[in-house]
Protein backbone atom coordinates (compact mmCIF):
# COMPACT_ATOMS: atom_id res chain seq x y z
CA UNK A 1 0.00 0.00 0.00
CA UNK A 2 2.27 2.85 0.51
CA UNK A 3 4.50 1.58 -2.23
CA UNK A 4 1.93 2.05 -4.07
CA UNK A 5 1.02 5.53 -2.83
CA UNK A 6 4.79 6.42 -3.27
CA UNK A 7 4.70 5.56 -6.99
CA UNK A 8 1.38 7.45 -7.53
CA UNK A 9 3.37 10.10 -6.06
CA UNK A 10 6.01 9.79 -8.46
CA UNK A 11 3.94 9.62 -11.43
CA UNK A 12 2.16 12.61 -10.17
CA UNK A 13 5.74 14.93 -9.56
CA UNK A 14 6.77 13.72 -13.05
CA UNK A 15 3.89 14.59 -15.07
CA UNK A 16 3.80 18.04 -13.46
CA UNK A 17 7.43 18.56 -14.83
CA UNK A 18 6.32 17.33 -18.06
CA UNK A 19 2.76 19.25 -17.90
CA UNK A 20 5.04 22.53 -16.82
CA UNK A 21 7.51 21.94 -19.67
CA UNK A 22 5.02 21.83 -22.01
CA UNK A 23 3.12 24.63 -20.97
CA UNK A 24 6.16 26.86 -21.07
CA UNK A 25 6.67 25.82 -24.56
CA UNK A 26 2.69 26.52 -25.20
CA UNK A 27 3.25 29.93 -24.00
CA UNK A 28 5.95 30.38 -26.35
CA UNK A 29 4.72 29.24 -29.33
CA UNK A 30 1.04 31.12 -28.96
CA UNK A 31 2.58 34.15 -27.73
CA UNK A 32 5.29 34.35 -30.91
CA UNK A 33 2.75 33.91 -33.13
CA UNK A 34 1.63 37.56 -33.79
CA UNK A 35 5.45 37.97 -35.07
CA UNK A 36 5.53 34.61 -37.34
CA UNK A 37 2.80 35.23 -38.82
CA UNK A 38 3.18 38.62 -39.74
CA UNK A 39 6.82 37.69 -41.31
CA UNK A 40 6.68 34.00 -41.52
CA UNK A 41 9.13 32.01 -39.97
CA UNK A 42 12.46 32.04 -42.61
CA UNK A 43 11.34 35.96 -43.14
CA UNK A 44 12.11 36.28 -39.34
CA UNK A 45 15.09 34.71 -38.95
CA UNK A 46 16.62 35.90 -42.27
CA UNK A 47 15.81 39.27 -41.41
CA UNK A 48 18.54 41.61 -39.72
CA UNK A 49 16.15 45.04 -39.15
CA UNK A 50 14.66 45.57 -35.64
CA UNK A 51 13.32 48.98 -36.20
CA UNK A 52 11.05 49.43 -33.16
CA UNK A 53 10.00 52.95 -34.37
CA UNK A 54 6.51 53.31 -35.05
CA UNK A 55 6.36 54.47 -38.09
CA UNK A 56 8.70 51.79 -39.71
CA UNK A 57 8.13 49.19 -37.46
CA UNK A 58 9.92 46.09 -38.47
CA UNK A 59 11.51 43.08 -36.35
CA UNK A 60 14.06 40.30 -37.72
CA UNK A 61 15.99 37.99 -35.65
CA UNK A 62 19.33 37.67 -37.36
CA UNK A 63 21.51 40.49 -36.22
CA UNK A 64 20.54 38.29 -32.58
CA UNK A 65 20.49 35.10 -33.91
CA UNK A 66 24.09 35.88 -35.66
CA UNK A 67 25.59 38.06 -32.80
CA UNK A 68 24.88 35.02 -30.22
CA UNK A 69 26.66 32.46 -32.54
CA UNK A 70 29.61 34.59 -32.52
CA UNK A 71 30.13 35.64 -29.05
CA UNK A 72 29.08 31.89 -27.83
CA UNK A 73 31.52 30.59 -30.31
CA UNK A 74 34.35 32.97 -29.97
CA UNK A 75 34.21 32.00 -26.29
CA UNK A 76 33.88 28.64 -26.78
CA UNK A 77 37.13 29.12 -28.48
CA UNK A 78 39.40 31.05 -25.90
CA UNK A 79 37.88 28.16 -22.91
CA UNK A 80 39.12 25.06 -24.22
CA UNK A 81 42.69 25.91 -23.85
CA UNK A 82 41.64 26.15 -20.42
CA UNK A 83 38.88 23.81 -19.54
CA UNK A 84 41.46 21.34 -21.01
CA UNK A 85 44.93 22.43 -18.93
CA UNK A 86 42.00 22.06 -15.98
CA UNK A 87 40.21 18.75 -16.93
CA UNK A 88 44.23 17.36 -17.48
CA UNK A 89 45.33 18.68 -14.15
CA UNK A 90 42.27 17.02 -12.49
CA UNK A 91 41.92 14.16 -14.64
CA UNK A 92 45.21 12.61 -15.73
CA UNK A 93 48.02 14.35 -13.97
CA UNK A 94 46.70 15.19 -9.93
CA UNK A 95 44.24 12.56 -10.22
CA UNK A 96 43.30 11.44 -6.59
CA UNK A 97 45.43 13.80 -4.86
CA UNK A 98 44.65 16.76 -2.84
CA UNK A 99 45.66 19.44 -5.15
CA UNK A 100 43.27 18.14 -7.33
CA UNK A 101 40.29 18.31 -4.83
CA UNK A 102 41.56 21.96 -4.38
CA UNK A 103 41.58 22.77 -7.68
CA UNK A 104 38.22 21.27 -8.67
CA UNK A 105 36.43 23.16 -5.94
CA UNK A 106 38.25 26.07 -6.83
CA UNK A 107 36.98 25.58 -10.34
CA UNK A 108 33.28 25.15 -8.79
CA UNK A 109 33.28 28.05 -7.00
CA UNK A 110 33.65 29.99 -10.53
CA UNK A 111 30.65 28.27 -11.85
CA UNK A 112 28.69 29.38 -8.34
CA UNK A 113 29.73 33.22 -9.36
CA UNK A 114 26.57 34.73 -9.95
CA UNK A 115 26.26 36.04 -13.96
CA UNK A 116 25.38 39.89 -12.35
CA UNK A 117 28.74 39.79 -10.50
CA UNK A 118 30.68 38.84 -13.74
CA UNK A 119 28.84 41.56 -15.52
CA UNK A 120 30.08 43.98 -12.89
CA UNK A 121 33.64 42.63 -13.21
CA UNK A 122 33.94 42.37 -16.58
CA UNK A 123 32.28 46.19 -16.73
CA UNK A 124 34.98 47.72 -14.62
CA UNK A 125 37.86 45.34 -14.73
CA UNK A 126 37.74 43.67 -17.84
CA UNK A 127 36.63 46.48 -20.24
CA UNK A 128 39.30 49.32 -19.43
CA UNK A 129 41.73 46.22 -19.87
CA UNK A 130 39.69 45.89 -23.59
CA UNK A 131 39.89 49.36 -23.97
CA UNK A 132 44.16 49.20 -23.32
CA UNK A 133 44.68 46.70 -25.75
CA UNK A 134 43.32 48.98 -28.07
CA UNK A 135 39.86 46.51 -29.29
CA UNK A 136 37.47 49.81 -29.48
CA UNK A 137 36.76 52.92 -28.01
CA UNK A 138 34.39 51.83 -25.70
CA UNK A 139 35.54 48.47 -24.78
CA UNK A 140 32.48 47.44 -25.31
CA UNK A 141 31.47 44.32 -27.59
CA UNK A 142 31.66 40.68 -28.63
CA UNK A 143 35.50 40.79 -27.89
CA UNK A 144 34.71 41.44 -23.82
CA UNK A 145 31.47 39.43 -23.83
CA UNK A 146 33.61 36.61 -24.98
CA UNK A 147 36.20 37.13 -23.04
CA UNK A 148 33.84 36.95 -19.96
CA UNK A 149 31.68 33.99 -21.33
CA UNK A 150 34.79 31.90 -21.75
CA UNK A 151 35.82 32.33 -17.79
CA UNK A 152 32.37 31.64 -17.34
CA UNK A 153 31.69 28.17 -19.01
CA UNK A 154 35.32 27.08 -18.06
CA UNK A 155 33.78 25.23 -14.81
CA UNK A 156 31.22 23.16 -16.73
CA UNK A 157 33.39 22.53 -20.11
CA UNK A 158 36.57 21.24 -17.66
CA UNK A 159 34.44 18.86 -14.76
CA UNK A 160 33.02 17.38 -17.00
CA UNK A 161 36.16 16.88 -19.40
CA UNK A 162 37.87 15.97 -16.14
CA UNK A 163 35.30 13.37 -15.43
CA UNK A 164 35.36 11.51 -18.60
CA UNK A 165 39.56 11.70 -18.95
CA UNK A 166 39.66 9.84 -15.51
CA UNK A 167 37.55 7.51 -16.23
CA UNK A 168 39.63 5.83 -19.13
CA UNK A 169 40.40 2.37 -17.89
CA UNK A 170 43.76 2.12 -16.09
CA UNK A 171 43.87 -1.40 -17.98
CA UNK A 172 44.67 0.47 -20.83
CA UNK A 173 47.00 2.90 -19.82
CA UNK A 174 49.24 0.45 -17.98
CA UNK A 175 48.93 -1.18 -21.02
CA UNK A 176 50.69 1.84 -23.19
CA UNK A 177 53.17 2.13 -20.25
CA UNK A 178 54.14 -1.24 -20.46
CA UNK A 179 54.90 -1.08 -24.43
CA UNK A 180 57.17 2.00 -23.03
CA UNK A 181 55.28 4.74 -22.92
CA UNK A 182 55.75 8.14 -21.42
CA UNK A 183 52.91 10.03 -19.21
CA UNK A 184 52.65 12.87 -22.02
CA UNK A 185 52.45 9.73 -24.47
CA UNK A 186 50.50 8.03 -22.48
CA UNK A 187 47.64 11.06 -22.58
CA UNK A 188 48.28 12.22 -25.91
CA UNK A 189 47.74 8.59 -27.73
CA UNK A 190 45.37 7.12 -25.66
CA UNK A 191 44.19 8.89 -22.48
CA UNK A 192 42.50 11.98 -24.83
CA UNK A 193 41.78 9.96 -27.72
CA UNK A 194 39.56 7.47 -25.59
CA UNK A 195 38.11 10.18 -24.03
CA UNK A 196 38.01 12.46 -26.98
CA UNK A 197 33.89 12.34 -27.26
CA UNK A 198 33.15 12.77 -23.97
CA UNK A 199 35.31 15.40 -23.92
CA UNK A 200 33.88 16.77 -27.16
CA UNK A 201 30.22 16.52 -25.56
CA UNK A 202 31.37 18.99 -22.45
CA UNK A 203 32.40 21.60 -24.66
CA UNK A 204 28.81 21.11 -26.47
CA UNK A 205 27.29 21.58 -23.28
CA UNK A 206 29.83 24.26 -22.23
CA UNK A 207 28.51 25.87 -25.58
CA UNK A 208 24.85 25.34 -24.83
CA UNK A 209 25.38 27.72 -21.77
CA UNK A 210 27.60 30.74 -23.34
CA UNK A 211 24.19 30.64 -25.92
CA UNK A 212 22.05 31.17 -23.51
CA UNK A 213 23.62 33.38 -20.82
CA UNK A 214 22.38 36.50 -20.21
CA UNK A 215 23.37 39.06 -17.46
CA UNK A 216 26.74 39.35 -17.89
CA UNK A 217 26.46 39.16 -21.74
CA UNK A 218 23.67 42.34 -22.05
CA UNK A 219 26.01 44.13 -19.65
CA UNK A 220 29.09 44.01 -21.66
CA UNK A 221 27.99 43.34 -25.83
CA UNK A 222 26.81 47.05 -26.55
CA UNK A 223 23.47 46.23 -27.21
CA UNK A 224 23.21 47.38 -30.62
CA UNK A 225 20.97 45.84 -33.30
CA UNK A 226 22.82 44.78 -35.97
CA UNK A 227 25.34 42.19 -37.22
CA UNK A 228 28.41 42.49 -35.42
CA UNK A 229 30.98 43.26 -38.46
CA UNK A 230 33.23 41.82 -35.96
CA UNK A 231 34.95 40.46 -32.60
CA UNK A 232 35.46 44.67 -32.29
CA UNK A 233 32.13 45.51 -33.04
CA UNK A 234 29.30 45.85 -30.65
CA UNK A 235 26.07 43.70 -30.82
CA UNK A 236 23.46 42.24 -29.29
CA UNK A 237 22.52 38.13 -28.26
CA UNK A 238 18.93 36.65 -28.20
CA UNK A 239 19.41 36.34 -24.84
CA UNK A 240 20.47 40.09 -24.35
CA UNK A 241 17.98 41.46 -26.58
CA UNK A 242 15.25 40.02 -24.84
CA UNK A 243 16.88 41.48 -21.07
CA UNK A 244 17.07 45.28 -22.92
CA UNK A 245 14.15 45.63 -24.68
CA UNK A 246 11.00 43.67 -22.67
CA UNK A 247 10.07 45.46 -20.64
CA UNK A 248 9.07 48.47 -22.61
CA UNK A 249 7.43 46.20 -25.50
CA UNK A 250 3.99 45.38 -26.08
CA UNK A 251 2.40 44.22 -29.56
CA UNK A 252 4.50 42.96 -32.20
CA UNK A 253 7.51 43.62 -30.56
CA UNK A 254 6.88 42.26 -27.42
CA UNK A 255 5.28 38.90 -29.90
CA UNK A 256 8.69 39.27 -31.78
CA UNK A 257 10.66 38.97 -28.35
CA UNK A 258 9.38 36.19 -27.32
CA UNK A 259 9.35 34.51 -30.78
CA UNK A 260 13.74 35.02 -30.34
CA UNK A 261 13.17 33.43 -26.50
CA UNK A 262 11.51 30.51 -28.28
CA UNK A 263 14.04 30.49 -31.17
CA UNK A 264 16.81 30.29 -27.86
CA UNK A 265 15.35 27.94 -26.51
CA UNK A 266 14.98 25.77 -29.93
CA UNK A 267 18.77 26.19 -30.62
CA UNK A 268 19.72 25.13 -26.56
CA UNK A 269 18.05 22.36 -26.86
CA UNK A 270 19.30 21.13 -30.04
CA UNK A 271 22.63 22.06 -28.56
CA UNK A 272 22.08 19.70 -25.47
CA UNK A 273 20.23 17.24 -27.53
CA UNK A 274 23.83 16.85 -29.93
CA UNK A 275 25.94 16.47 -26.32
CA UNK A 276 23.65 13.96 -25.96
CA UNK A 277 23.71 11.97 -29.26
CA UNK A 278 27.59 12.21 -28.65
CA UNK A 279 28.08 10.55 -25.16
CA UNK A 280 25.83 8.25 -26.43
CA UNK A 281 27.93 7.23 -29.09
CA UNK A 282 30.96 7.23 -26.68
CA UNK A 283 28.96 4.88 -24.19
CA UNK A 284 28.48 2.26 -27.03
CA UNK A 285 32.42 2.13 -28.25
CA UNK B 1 67.36 -22.87 -0.55
CA UNK B 2 66.74 -26.51 -1.09
CA UNK B 3 65.03 -26.79 -4.22
CA UNK B 4 65.21 -28.90 -7.40
CA UNK B 5 67.90 -28.18 -10.60
CA UNK B 6 66.43 -25.54 -12.64
CA UNK B 7 66.74 -26.42 -16.88
CA UNK B 8 69.96 -24.74 -17.13
CA UNK B 9 71.58 -25.14 -20.47
CA UNK B 10 72.99 -21.28 -20.92
CA UNK B 11 73.85 -18.03 -18.86
CA UNK B 12 70.71 -16.68 -17.25
CA UNK B 13 68.85 -13.67 -19.12
CA UNK B 14 67.50 -12.45 -15.96
CA UNK B 15 69.07 -12.30 -12.10
CA UNK B 16 66.60 -11.47 -9.43
CA UNK B 17 68.95 -10.53 -6.15
CA UNK B 18 67.07 -9.49 -3.03
CA UNK B 19 63.71 -8.20 -4.51
CA UNK B 20 61.70 -7.07 -2.33
CA UNK B 21 58.62 -4.94 -3.29
CA UNK B 22 56.56 -2.89 -0.34
CA UNK B 23 53.02 -1.09 -0.92
CA UNK B 24 53.16 0.39 2.60
CA UNK B 25 56.55 1.19 4.13
CA UNK B 26 57.70 -2.18 6.34
CA UNK B 27 55.22 -4.47 4.65
CA UNK B 28 56.84 -6.98 1.91
CA UNK B 29 54.36 -7.98 -0.84
CA UNK B 30 57.48 -9.63 -2.19
CA UNK B 31 60.27 -10.69 0.59
CA UNK B 32 63.98 -10.96 -0.94
CA UNK B 33 63.59 -13.37 -3.71
CA UNK B 34 66.29 -14.23 -5.18
CA UNK B 35 66.21 -16.42 -8.70
CA UNK B 36 67.83 -16.87 -12.32
CA UNK B 37 65.93 -17.34 -15.52
CA UNK B 38 66.93 -18.75 -17.91
CA UNK B 39 66.71 -17.78 -21.92
CA UNK B 40 64.29 -19.99 -24.25
CA UNK B 41 62.66 -20.95 -21.27
CA UNK B 42 58.82 -20.50 -19.72
CA UNK B 43 59.11 -20.37 -16.25
CA UNK B 44 55.61 -20.33 -13.90
CA UNK B 45 55.09 -18.14 -10.91
CA UNK B 46 52.51 -20.24 -8.55
CA UNK B 47 51.06 -19.86 -5.37
CA UNK B 48 47.64 -18.62 -3.71
CA UNK B 49 45.87 -15.34 -4.40
CA UNK B 50 48.32 -12.36 -2.27
CA UNK B 51 51.08 -14.32 -2.33
CA UNK B 52 52.74 -11.56 -4.36
CA UNK B 53 53.51 -13.44 -8.26
CA UNK B 54 52.22 -10.43 -9.74
CA UNK B 55 53.94 -7.79 -7.32
CA UNK B 56 56.91 -9.72 -7.98
CA UNK B 57 56.25 -10.27 -12.11
CA UNK B 58 55.06 -6.22 -12.37
CA UNK B 59 58.59 -5.31 -10.89
CA UNK B 60 60.69 -6.47 -13.30
CA UNK B 61 59.34 -4.27 -16.01
CA UNK B 62 59.25 -1.48 -13.04
CA UNK B 63 54.96 -1.18 -13.53
CA UNK B 64 55.43 -0.36 -9.90
CA UNK B 65 57.11 2.90 -10.77
CA UNK B 66 53.80 4.31 -12.29
CA UNK B 67 52.11 4.23 -8.63
CA UNK B 68 54.58 6.57 -5.79
CA UNK B 69 53.54 4.71 -2.78
CA UNK B 70 55.46 1.41 -4.16
CA UNK B 71 58.97 0.62 -3.60
CA UNK B 72 60.77 -1.79 -4.97
CA UNK B 73 64.56 -2.59 -3.81
CA UNK B 74 67.13 -5.77 -4.80
CA UNK B 75 68.57 -6.11 -7.67
CA UNK B 76 66.98 -6.78 -11.10
CA UNK B 77 69.17 -8.04 -13.28
CA UNK B 78 68.41 -8.11 -17.10
CA UNK B 79 71.00 -8.90 -19.59
CA UNK B 80 73.57 -7.74 -17.65
CA UNK B 81 72.04 -4.91 -16.64
CA UNK B 82 70.38 -3.33 -13.48
CA UNK B 83 66.74 -2.93 -14.24
CA UNK B 84 66.17 -0.70 -11.43
CA UNK B 85 68.96 1.63 -12.65
CA UNK B 86 67.88 2.23 -16.18
CA UNK B 87 65.46 4.27 -17.89
CA UNK B 88 62.05 2.36 -16.91
CA UNK B 89 60.67 3.12 -20.38
CA UNK B 90 63.93 1.63 -21.66
CA UNK B 91 62.85 -1.64 -19.72
CA UNK B 92 59.66 -1.44 -20.72
CA UNK B 93 60.35 -2.08 -24.21
CA UNK B 94 62.89 -4.96 -23.05
CA UNK B 95 60.19 -6.75 -21.24
CA UNK B 96 56.98 -6.59 -22.55
CA UNK B 97 53.86 -7.19 -20.50
CA UNK B 98 50.77 -8.65 -21.71
CA UNK B 99 47.70 -8.45 -19.03
CA UNK B 100 44.62 -10.18 -17.20
CA UNK B 101 42.22 -8.54 -19.30
CA UNK B 102 43.19 -8.15 -23.35
CA UNK B 103 43.74 -4.45 -23.58
CA UNK B 104 43.52 -3.38 -27.21
CA UNK B 105 43.71 0.27 -27.47
CA UNK B 106 40.14 0.87 -28.55
CA UNK B 107 40.36 4.14 -30.76
CA UNK B 108 43.10 2.03 -32.78
CA UNK B 109 42.43 -0.17 -35.86
CA UNK B 110 44.16 -3.50 -35.37
CA UNK B 111 46.95 -2.60 -37.78
CA UNK B 112 47.48 0.52 -35.19
CA UNK B 113 47.12 -1.76 -32.05
CA UNK B 114 50.20 -3.83 -33.35
CA UNK B 115 52.45 -0.89 -33.95
CA UNK B 116 51.31 1.25 -31.26
CA UNK B 117 54.29 0.42 -29.31
CA UNK B 118 56.48 2.08 -32.02
CA UNK B 119 53.53 5.21 -32.13
CA UNK B 120 53.60 5.05 -28.48
CA UNK B 121 57.68 5.64 -28.26
CA UNK B 122 57.05 8.17 -30.96
CA UNK B 123 59.39 5.72 -33.90
CA UNK B 124 59.09 6.51 -37.04
CA UNK B 125 58.48 4.15 -39.71
CA UNK B 126 57.94 3.77 -43.83
CA UNK B 127 54.91 1.77 -45.08
CA UNK B 128 56.77 -1.12 -45.94
CA UNK B 129 58.62 -1.11 -42.54
CA UNK B 130 55.53 -1.29 -40.70
CA UNK B 131 53.55 -3.53 -42.96
CA UNK B 132 56.38 -6.27 -42.03
CA UNK B 133 56.53 -5.75 -38.31
CA UNK B 134 52.34 -5.89 -38.40
CA UNK B 135 52.83 -9.25 -40.76
CA UNK B 136 55.47 -10.61 -38.74
CA UNK B 137 53.90 -10.15 -35.63
CA UNK B 138 50.23 -11.27 -36.52
CA UNK B 139 51.49 -14.28 -37.61
CA UNK B 140 53.82 -15.22 -34.97
CA UNK B 141 51.06 -15.24 -32.67
CA UNK B 142 48.73 -16.85 -35.58
CA UNK B 143 46.25 -14.06 -35.73
CA UNK B 144 47.25 -12.64 -39.45
CA UNK B 145 44.65 -15.19 -41.47
CA UNK B 146 41.93 -14.44 -39.01
CA UNK B 147 42.51 -10.18 -38.95
CA UNK B 148 44.33 -9.70 -42.55
CA UNK B 149 40.93 -8.55 -44.30
CA UNK B 150 39.76 -6.36 -41.28
CA UNK B 151 42.98 -4.73 -40.22
CA UNK B 152 41.11 -1.14 -40.46
CA UNK B 153 38.65 -2.60 -37.83
CA UNK B 154 39.15 -1.54 -34.47
CA UNK B 155 41.10 -4.39 -32.09
CA UNK B 156 37.70 -4.36 -30.02
CA UNK B 157 35.44 -6.20 -32.58
CA UNK B 158 37.69 -9.13 -32.12
CA UNK B 159 36.85 -11.91 -29.47
CA UNK B 160 38.60 -12.32 -26.00
CA UNK B 161 41.18 -14.85 -27.20
CA UNK B 162 42.05 -12.91 -30.46
CA UNK B 163 42.30 -9.43 -28.39
CA UNK B 164 44.78 -11.13 -26.21
CA UNK B 165 46.88 -12.71 -29.12
CA UNK B 166 46.62 -9.05 -30.57
CA UNK B 167 48.09 -7.50 -27.49
CA UNK B 168 50.77 -10.38 -27.37
CA UNK B 169 50.85 -9.18 -31.57
CA UNK B 170 51.64 -5.86 -30.37
CA UNK B 171 53.85 -6.56 -26.98
CA UNK B 172 56.03 -8.97 -29.77
CA UNK B 173 56.69 -6.20 -32.47
CA UNK B 174 58.95 -4.55 -29.78
CA UNK B 175 60.91 -7.32 -29.92
CA UNK B 176 61.27 -7.52 -26.27
CA UNK B 177 63.74 -10.00 -24.37
CA UNK B 178 61.79 -10.82 -22.17
CA UNK B 179 57.72 -11.63 -22.14
CA UNK B 180 56.11 -11.22 -18.77
CA UNK B 181 52.62 -12.55 -18.75
CA UNK B 182 49.87 -11.74 -15.91
CA UNK B 183 47.59 -14.33 -15.91
CA UNK B 184 46.84 -14.28 -20.04
CA UNK B 185 44.04 -17.01 -20.11
CA UNK B 186 42.51 -16.07 -16.93
CA UNK B 187 39.80 -14.43 -18.49
CA UNK B 188 39.89 -16.53 -21.42
CA UNK B 189 37.50 -19.62 -22.57
CA UNK B 190 39.30 -23.34 -22.76
CA UNK B 191 39.59 -23.07 -26.50
CA UNK B 192 41.37 -19.85 -26.43
CA UNK B 193 43.28 -20.78 -23.34
CA UNK B 194 44.67 -23.57 -25.35
CA UNK B 195 45.44 -21.55 -28.44
CA UNK B 196 47.19 -19.62 -26.60
CA UNK B 197 49.37 -21.82 -24.41
CA UNK B 198 50.51 -23.53 -27.82
CA UNK B 199 51.39 -20.23 -29.19
CA UNK B 200 53.32 -19.89 -25.89
CA UNK B 201 55.55 -23.08 -26.48
CA UNK B 202 56.21 -21.47 -30.64
CA UNK B 203 57.52 -18.26 -29.24
CA UNK B 204 59.92 -19.36 -26.06
CA UNK B 205 62.15 -20.53 -29.57
CA UNK B 206 62.65 -16.85 -29.94
CA UNK B 207 61.42 -15.24 -26.40
CA UNK B 208 62.05 -15.88 -22.69
CA UNK B 209 58.69 -16.23 -20.68
CA UNK B 210 57.48 -15.37 -17.74
CA UNK B 211 54.28 -16.58 -16.77
CA UNK B 212 52.22 -15.99 -13.54
CA UNK B 213 49.32 -18.52 -13.35
CA UNK B 214 46.51 -19.33 -11.26
CA UNK B 215 46.01 -22.68 -12.83
CA UNK B 216 48.35 -25.47 -11.61
CA UNK B 217 47.56 -27.55 -14.76
CA UNK B 218 48.49 -24.65 -17.10
CA UNK B 219 52.10 -24.58 -15.39
CA UNK B 220 52.49 -27.89 -15.50
CA UNK B 221 51.58 -28.10 -18.93
CA UNK B 222 53.99 -25.36 -20.63
CA UNK B 223 56.07 -24.21 -18.36
CA UNK B 224 59.70 -25.57 -18.16
CA UNK B 225 60.44 -24.36 -14.91
CA UNK B 226 58.09 -23.32 -11.71
CA UNK B 227 57.99 -20.83 -9.22
CA UNK B 228 56.11 -21.55 -5.74
CA UNK B 229 55.75 -18.49 -4.22
CA UNK B 230 53.84 -18.18 -0.75
CA UNK B 231 53.31 -15.05 1.42
CA UNK B 232 55.35 -12.98 -0.73
CA UNK B 233 58.11 -15.48 -0.57
CA UNK B 234 59.54 -17.26 -2.90
CA UNK B 235 59.34 -21.02 -1.30
CA UNK B 236 60.79 -23.38 -4.41
CA UNK B 237 61.92 -22.31 -8.11
CA UNK B 238 62.73 -25.41 -10.00
CA UNK B 239 62.12 -27.85 -13.10
CA UNK B 240 58.60 -28.49 -13.67
CA UNK B 241 58.44 -31.92 -13.72
CA UNK B 242 59.88 -32.20 -11.06
CA UNK B 243 58.85 -30.10 -8.86
CA UNK B 244 55.17 -31.37 -9.97
CA UNK B 245 56.38 -35.00 -8.93
CA UNK B 246 59.11 -34.87 -6.09
CA UNK B 247 58.47 -30.82 -4.63
CA UNK B 248 61.33 -30.32 -2.08
CA UNK B 249 59.54 -28.24 -0.07
CA UNK B 250 56.56 -29.17 2.12
CA UNK B 251 54.74 -26.27 1.56
CA UNK B 252 54.97 -27.00 -2.19
CA UNK B 253 53.81 -30.16 -2.08
CA UNK B 254 50.60 -28.96 0.10
CA UNK B 255 50.17 -26.49 -2.34
CA UNK B 256 50.15 -28.83 -5.37
CA UNK B 257 48.40 -31.33 -3.94
CA UNK B 258 45.26 -28.83 -2.50
CA UNK B 259 46.21 -28.50 1.31
CA UNK B 260 45.96 -25.12 0.72
CA UNK B 261 45.40 -22.48 -2.41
Amino acid sequence: MKDKIFRFFLFVAALFVLVLSAAIVYALVSRSSEAFQEYGIWGFVSNAEWDPRSATEEYGALSFILGTLYTAFFALLLCVPFSLAVAMFNGVYFKGKKIAGVMRSVVDLLAGIPSIVYGLWGFYTVRPLVIDLGVNAQGFGVFLSSIVLAIMIIPYASSLSSEFLSMVPNNLKEGAYSLGATRLEVVQHISLPTAASGIVASFILALGRALGETMAVTMLIGNTNRIPTGLRDTGNTMASVIANQFGEADGLKLSALIAIGLLLFVITAIINLIAKLVMKKLSHA
Amino acid sequence: MESVKITNAQKAILQLKEVSVSYTPGKYAVKKVTTDIYPHTITAIMGPSGCGKSTLLRAINRMHDLYAHISTTGEIILKGKNVLEMDPMEVRRMAGMVFQQPNPFPTMSIYDNVLAGYTLNGIRLNRKEKDEIVEQSLQSVALWDEVKDVMSKRGSFLSGGQQQRLCIARTLALKPELLLMDEPTSALDPISTNKVEELLLELKQKFTIIIVTHNMSQAARISDNSMFMYLGELIEHGNTTQMFTKPQQKRTEEYLTGVFG
